[in-house]
């Protein structure tokens, strides 16, 4: 192509030498470091699957837990499936509601005030609190005085919950622009109303999915409920009274017996407690999604 | 209209006797009445002593250069400025009689009847529908087909209900700028309010989408009052009856560190601010020699 006299050639390629070279030993170590992430995740996954897949059954699900000499095919992990679900749908009903109106309360009421100052400090350092410190301290407050319960161990849960749920909510709604609130007091809203029908729905998937993160943490849990449920095989339906189980406490108990049965049915109570975490995590995605229908 | 006006009185709370009765043609067509009015950030006087008079059914623009307070003064004419914690009012503005800062006086009753569109499109993350539904569902009409009627004719005021009218249930953040700020004109007009105020309703959109909107802004001058702050001075002399020109005063007292103050410096018709400005200031800020 004929250039005009006296008129020099762009260079516009990449620079050479040091910048490459940067790029190129920055983007192998992001590369390495994904994969050395990857490694450990995909062994556990592989490792319960391979494990726990020939355990899992219906029966497994559902039938008593028969003892400990038994081989996997007699009985299942019944009353411990369904402690965990009672036990932390129990967390989550406490939790969720307190976690999510105080959120509310720091980022759209409490303004500069110094109650929603300690309340977000206190969320912050709670998050941070061990689980068996969690544990302890219900076992304190209430298991010394009534005695070891599934409501107890709900009560644990519910105090490791909440942090997070606060902590969730206050993020979602930090980032709910000024602008839509100014539009909505602009037409005459009051202030709950703005609240409930603008800045609310305008962070709900944000605020679902971080519960559901919450609750599925806690369903894993198991230093809390050591001290709180106690450890039974039987199933007890009734939350408020007696020893109960969970999925998390009878790993932690069969992982260290001599049978083959209790311990293979440990590796299937993993792989359902792991299962249990994904559906909620696929639910949270879905509820992200169906909120978030109008974002654009 | 005689309702209305009760209802005005009511609402608001006003004491009878600060219900002046119209005794001129001009006093019965104002809207706004500002009286040294200063508005305050902390410690920071951002305007000072401001009086003016708005009339009813007319278009007045607040111009001038940025940090002058023209934004402010619109805010604080319908208590907007009432979120921001630090901000504070001196002097007093009427509104149709009634003082807006008196103590009874609700910040939400007020906002019912004094609308506003902002500088930057804000539809809510809703449907299209449901961002002009919204303002009549908060003020208590719950009925679908009164709703529907009410969304059909502010989005045919906003000019918006030909674009739009076959996807009512997609989600408003969906449209281009002019019409999502069309859609905002929608939503404040759905609530029928007595007095829009405009914050640079154009400033983010292109020449068409902006002639669309000062198109709008005429024909519905006839049932509204309209506020509009505008940097764009050929915007102001197309569309406004009224000019108030706002500047900014640097008080050169020596040992002050903050004496910035937004001042208003003549206000009068369109007209006259641009043709035959009376106060030098004006003249280079129109004539383009500031500013």
């Amino acid at each position: 192509m004929a250039i005009a006299s006296g008129q020099q050639t762009v260079d516009l390629r990449e620079p050479s030498g040091w910048r490459r070279t940067k790029n190129q030993v920055a983007t192998v170590g992001m590369w390495i470091a994904f994969v050395v992430m990857l490694i450990p995740l995909g062994f556990v996954i592989f490792t319960v699957i391979s494990k726990g897949a020939s355990a899992i059954s219906w029966q497994f699900l559902t039938a008593p837990i028969p003892i400990n000499v038994l081989p996997v095919t007699f009985g299942g992990v019944g009353p411990a499936v369904y402690g965990t679900l009672v036990i932390t749908g129990l967390a989550a009903l406490m939790a969720i509601p307190l976690g999510v109106l105080g959120g509310i309360y720091i980022n759209e009421y409490g303004g500069n005030q110094v109650l929603a100052r300690v309340i977000n400090f206190f969320a912050d350092v709670m998050t941070g609190v061990p689980s068996i410190i969690m544990g302890l301290f219900i076992f304190t407050i209430w298991v010394l005085h009534f005695g070891y319960s599934g409501f107890a161990g709900a009560l644990a849960l519910a105090c490791l919950m909440l942090p997070i749920v606060i902590r969730s909510t206050y993020e979602m709604l930090r980032v709910v622009p000024d602008s839509l609130r100014e539009a909505s007091y602009a037409l005459g809203a009051t202030k709950a109303r703005v609240t409930l029908t603008v800045v609310v729905p305008a962070a709900i998937g944000g605020i679902v999915s971080g519960a559901l993160l919450a609750v599925a943490r806690a369903a894993g849990e198991t230093a809390p409920l050591v001290f709180t449920i106690l450890v039974t095989q039987t199933l007890n339906k009734n939350v408020f009274s007696g020893a109960n189980t969970a999925l998390s406490t009878l790993i932690f108990q069969n992982a260290t017996q001599p049978y083959t049965g209790a311990q293979a049915r440990a590796w299937g109570s993993a792989l359902t407690l792991i299962a249990i975490a994904f559906i909620l995590m696929i639910v949270a995605r879905l509820v992200t999604a169906r909120f978030a229908r109008y974002d654009r | 209209m005689e309702q209305q006006d009760q209802q005005v009185t009511a609402k608001l709370q006003v004491p009878q006797t600060t219900a002046t009765p119209a005794e001129t043609p001009a006093e019965a067509e104002k809207v706004f009445d500002a009286k040294s009015l200063s508005c305050y950030y902390g410690s920071f006087r951002a305007v000072t002593d401001v009086s003016l008079s708005i009339y009813q059914n007319e278009i007045t623009a607040f111009i001038g250069p940025s940090g002058c307070g023209k934004t402010t003064v619109l805010r604080t004419l319908n208590r907007l400025n009432d979120l921001i914690p630090s901000a504070r009012v001196e002097g007093d503005v009427h509104y149709r009689g009634a003082s807006l800062y008196h103590k009874d006086v609700s910040p939400t009753a007020v906002r019912r009847r004094i609308g506003m569109v902002f500088q930057k499109p804000n539809p809510f993350p809703k449907s299209i529908y449901e961002n002009v539904a919204y303002g009549p569902r908060i003020n208590g009409i719950r009925k679908k087909s009164h709703l529907d009627e009410i969304v059909e004719r502010s989005l045919r005021q906003a000019a918006l209900w030909d674009e739009v009218k076959d996807r009512l249930n997609k989600s408003g953040l969906g449209l281009s700028g002019g019409q999502a700020q069309r859609l905002c004109i929608a939503r404040t007009l759905a609530v029928e309010p007595d007095v829009v105020l405009m914050d640079e309703p154009c400033s983010a959109l292109d020449p068409i989408a902006t002639g669309r909107i000062e198109d709008l802004m005429h024909e519905i001058k006839s049932q509204y009052t309209i506020v509009i702050v505008t940097h764009n001075m050929q915007q102001a002399t197309r569309v406004s009856d009224r000019t108030a020109f706002f500047s900014v005063l640097r008080n050169e007292k020596p040992g002050g560190n903050d004496t910035r103050t937004g001042v208003l410096v003549e206000y009068g018709t369109t007209q006259q601010i641009f043709e035959d400005p009376h106060d030098s200031r004006t003249q280079a800020y129109v004539t383009g020699r500031i500013g």
